[in-house]
């Protein structure tokens, strides 16, 4: 440190000054203004009070929409220590909580509770705390809270944030220097209120025990300059001092350089050089907070400019609409060229977006400039570096290369040249002659370089959530695979003894050798269509029942197709079955339609007999193959929802469906068999019916093996009840070689089958015309 | 003469080779710092424009020398910053991958939501939460804006909203408001 605390205390006693780099002077016209005593201000009809008017964080809500609200009731609250409340100006009605345009250059809309005065202006119950000095710190600071104080000098820092000093405070300043031009609420303030100002630097030097106690105001001021030192002269630590007038020496670091020779490090604050600083109006809030237990409901609002009939200090309520102050002051619009009021200083502030924004906490003058009283022309002009903004600048920046790189949006270079260390006074942008803003520039850039990094905070943070979730899915594949692995052996297991996927695997194979079969004996009959000519209503017969055989191997293959698992083929396995039963059903009606040809042959008189049994094992076979499939059907649930056991059951309806089919079969042929009287087919399809029952894909295989020789058997009968006949020589030969399941032997039973059907039908129609009586047996 | 300095030239080269080999093993570099690096400059919202199943395999792409510019999301200061670190001329955002948009949030219309879970399983960044069966919803915060979740929901119930700006987000764009907050001049 340059000097001790010593030296600086004999230097301030001396009425002696450092000073700051740069600086403009600005004209003050502050005497527009403070003239007249702070005036009161009628109560507006409708409040508006921003939830969010401070550094920080905002509270939420604690009326609703509906609510009476008392004056000084607390509208917000935060657990947030960066966090003050609101309250309510005024006793009234909560009318909507919404957002409104508020006191921000942008013009964008922010949550807000809007109040309807009801006029009586009732108080709340107040606590105050009239001996403070009996009280702990603590409970001091946690009322300042309390009372919704935040700095009301511009920036809205929370107080109470400020005074819990941790620091050894050598030096408490109160900053009455007010140096930006027009601005005289704090002037008018200390005139005035110079007693509970001093009120306040008391309760703050209680708090931060200071050794000393400066109290700066600007040589403009000298009438709030004698009213402070009259309430101080008591105490010799409390030192009121006079300072030079430069604009920004009301700056906190500026001042604290004008005092104490001392400079804020550009990362810390001023506690880290033992100064601490409040604005008089802070002082005059606590005070209030403190010794009056009212909370920071109203503050000294200077509505000046020569756009204004009488420019004067008021009293507002936090919330009144600036258009409020605006006809108290008697505005005149056409001395302006277009309505503009300015919420702050001319060097600072800006344009309000509407008159209809409220005042805030840190609202202290509204500037209603006339035509040609500001220079608020935008004629641009370049740079010529003439290097006059660096010579202002009061932080001993390089204004001209920030503007350079701002511009240009090299963002990172304006940042290597300090840019957040500007502190917006606007003193570069007043000496251009360029009239460039570049207090703009600067705001932008900054905007833009914190939104960045807000952007590189949330990508950091999505990153690291796109990294955990792809951990974690990584990790569930990893357990869903274990587990699979886990049930899969299980499964293995459970079913080896089974041998279900062997079984399977058999089922396929002999489903795709029956295929094979279908697919050479449709060959071999298209080759026999072409050769033999004189059988053609016998072979249309057969080629339709060859492309049905084809068309339901093929849909069995289909079906085959998709299935991976044992669960499929299981299914697969069902229709086949189902259409093997369908088949052998068909096959068996072929074989009785033979049947009653025999006897057709052998005496005319039991035609209608025949073709009743036909119609008869017909229906019979349906019912069976209905049966079966609800069988089928029914199976296919419990299928689909077990998981291991799947196979058995599946089989088991399978088996069942044989049976029935089987069952069926059996009492077709019976009947047949009652009609041909003691013929030979019954005894012979015994042994196919056990085999049936047997569950294993190898039955199936074998009952078709057992349709084709019924079938050809019954051919043969056939053939041995016509005696004589090109058939007959053709099926003998065949018989044996069925036996052997040769694709030709069945190519052969199908010629047979289907040439016995052909008479099956012919014996049918001539049964049809040979009676009526016939038909009505049916 | 000769052989002394073939002796000397020859025992440096050992030395030298010594020290290189060395210093390879003792400071090895662990993976790819440049793919790191990549990475830290794309905007990580996983939305996927790129092509690639998320900003790091983006950045190994770009690494290997892909285009750098196709990153949306980032938009031309990502293709600036990319072009720096890579040596490589700054190209304007290739409009096959999508354009620059403001950015956005998901939001789920919760009445209509069925709780299907589709939403939850898209989400690259895990910003939806909800389960099946139950009303999902966005965490705003965590949500980068992919518009990965919009195309699976079965009912379509999730929009994407424009994020309004805020004074906290306001970047001094005297577009929005008619007049400017330009400090101004005391006329004498």
């Amino acid at each position: 440190m340059p000097y001790d605390f010593e030296q600086i205390v004999e230097r301030i006693d001396q009425q002696k000054f450092w000073t700051f780099p740069g600086g403009v002077h600005p004209q003050g016209r502050k005497h527009l203004s403070n003239q007249t005593a702070i005036n009161t201000l009628a109560l507006p009809k409708q409040l508006v009070i921003p939830v969010k008017q401070h550094i920080g964080t905002a509270g939420a809500c604690l009326v609703s929409v509906g609510d009476k609200v008392l004056k000084g009731q607390t509208l917000t609250s935060s657990p947030h220590p960066f966090s003050v409340p609101v309250h309510a100006p005024t006793s009234g009605l909560v009318t909507a909580i919404e957002e409104r345009t508020t006191a921000h250059p942008s013009g964008l809309p922010e949550l807000c509770v809007v109040i309807e005065a009801d006029g009586n202006d009732t108080w709340t119950e107040l606590k105050l705390i009239a001996d403070y000095q009996q009280e702990t710190k603590s409970s001091l600071i946690s009322a300042i809270c309390e009372a919704g104080i935040a700095g009301m000098g511009g920036a809205g820092f929370p107080t109470h944030i400020k005074s819990t000093a941790r620091k050894k405070v050598e030096f408490l300043i109160i900053n009455g220097v007010e140096c930006e031009p027009y601005i005289t609420a704090d002037d008018r303030l200390m005139r005035e209120f110079a007693w509970q100002i001093r009120q306040g630097i008391d309760i703050l030097s209680h708090l931060i025990e200071p050794k000393v106690v400066i109290i700066a105001i600007e040589d403009n001021k000298p009438e709030a300059f004698k009213a402070m030192q009259q309430v101080c002269n008591d105490t010799p630590a409390i030192r009121v001092v006079q300072i030079p007038t430069k604009y920004p020496a009301g700056g906190e670091k500026q001042l604290i350089q004008v005092l104490t020779g001392r400079e804020v490090p550009r990362t810390g604050l001023p506690a880290d050089i033992g100064v601490m600083m409040f604005n008089v109006g802070t002082c005059y809030a606590i005070a209030d907070a403190i010794l009056h237990g009212k909370p920071l409901i109203q503050r000294v609002v200077t509505v000046t400019g020569e756009a204004v009939q009488k420019p004067q200090n008021v009293w507002a309520l936090i919330g009144t609409p600036i258009e409020h102050l605006l006809s108290q002051a008697q505005y005149q619009l056409k001395k302006q060229k277009a309505p503009t009021v300015i919420m702050g200083g001319p060097m600072m502030g800006f344009t309000l977006p509407s008159v209809d924004v409220p005042v805030v906490k840190i609202t202290n003058c509204l500037l209603i400039p006339a035509k040609k009283e500001l220079n608020l022309s935008q004629r641009e002009l370049a740079c010529i570096r003439c290097s006059a903004c660096a010579d202002a600048c009061p932080v001993s920046l390089l204004p001209q290369q920030m503007y350079w790189h701002s511009k240009a949006l090299e963002l990172d270079k304006a940042e290597e040249y300090n840019l957040f260390d500007c502190i917006e006074c606007g003193a570069c942008a007043y000496v251009c002659p360029s009239e460039i803003p570049l207090v703009h520039y600067y705001r932008k850039a900054k905007a833009q370089i914190r939104i960045q990094r807000d952007d590189k905070d949330k990508a950091e943070k999505s990153k690291q959530r796109f990294e955990a979730r792809k951990a974690r899915l990584e990790k569930e594949k990893q357990e869903r695979e274990a587990k699979h692995k886990k049930a899969a052996a299980a499964r293995k297991q459970a079913t080896q003894p089974a041998t279900g996927e062997d079984g399977g695997a058999k089922d396929k194979v002999a489903a795709a050798l029956a295929r094979a079969k279908a697919k050479k004996a449709e060959q071999a009959q298209a080759t026999e269509n072409s050769a033999s000519a004189e059988t053609q209503p016998e072979d249309n017969k057969a080629r339709v029942a060859a492309a049905i055989a084809r068309a339901k191997a093929k849909k069995a293959q289909q079906a085959e197709a998709p299935a991976t698992d044992s669960q499929g083929s299981a299914e697969d396995e069902r229709k086949a079955k189902v259409a093997a039963a369908v088949a052998r059903a068909k096959a068996k009606k072929a074989a009785q339609q033979t049947e009653p040809d025999d006897t057709a042959n052998a005496s005319d008189s039991a035609h209608a007999e025949s073709a009743e049994d036909a119609r008869k094992a017909k229906v019979a076979a349906a019912v069976a193959r209905a049966k079966a499939k609800k069988v089928a059907a029914s199976g296919a649930p419990t299928e689909s929802s077990a998981e291991t056991d799947d196979d058995s059951e599946g089989r088991e309806a399978q088996r069942k469906a044989k049976i029935a089919a089987a069952v069926a079969k059996a009492k077709a042929k019976k009947q047949a068999a009652e009609q041909a009287e003691g013929e030979p087919e019954v005894t012979e399809h015994k042994p196919v019916e056990p085999a049936l029952e047997e569950d294993s894909p190898e039955a199936q295989r074998k009952a078709k093996i057992a349709a084709a020789v019924a079938k050809a058997k019954a051919k043969k009968q056939a053939a041995e009840q016509a005696e004589s006949g090109p058939q007959a020589t053709e099926d003998v030969p065949a018989e044996p070689a069925q036996e052997e399941d040769s694709p030709e032997a069945q190519r052969k039973a199908k010629i047979a089958a289907a040439v016995a059907r052909a008479k099956a039908k012919k014996a049918q129609r001539e049964a049809r015309q040979s009676g009526s009586e016939d038909n009505e047996q049916s | 003469m000769l052989l002394s300095s073939l002796i000397a030239l020859g025992l440096l080269a050992l030395a030298f080779g010594l020290a290189l080999g060395y210093a390879a093993v003792r400071f090895k570099v662990e993976g790819d710092p440049l793919v790191d690096q990549v990475d830290a400059i794309l905007p990580q919202t996983q939305c996927g424009q790129c092509g690639y199943p998320g900003c790091r395999p983006y950045a190994e792409a770009i690494a290997n020398g892909d285009d750098i510019n196709k990153c949306p999301p980032g938009g031309e200061s990502t293709i600036k910053e990319l072009a720096e670190l890579m040596g490589v001329e700054a190209k304007p955002l290739d409009a096959a991958h999508g354009e620059d948009a403001a950015p956005k949030v998901a939001y789920i219309r919760e009445d209509e939501c069925i709780g299907c879970t589709k939403c939850i399983q898209a989400c690259p960044v895990d910003a939806i939460v909800g389960a099946a069966k139950q009303m999902h919803t966005v965490i705003t915060d965590a949500c980068t804006g992919c518009d990965l979740c919009v195309e699976p929901c079965p009912v379509d119930c999730i929009d994407m909203v424009t994020v309004d700006p805020t004074t906290a987000s306001w970047q001094w764009d005297f577009n929005q408001t008619p007049r400017g907050d330009i400090p101004v001049k005391v006329i004498s």
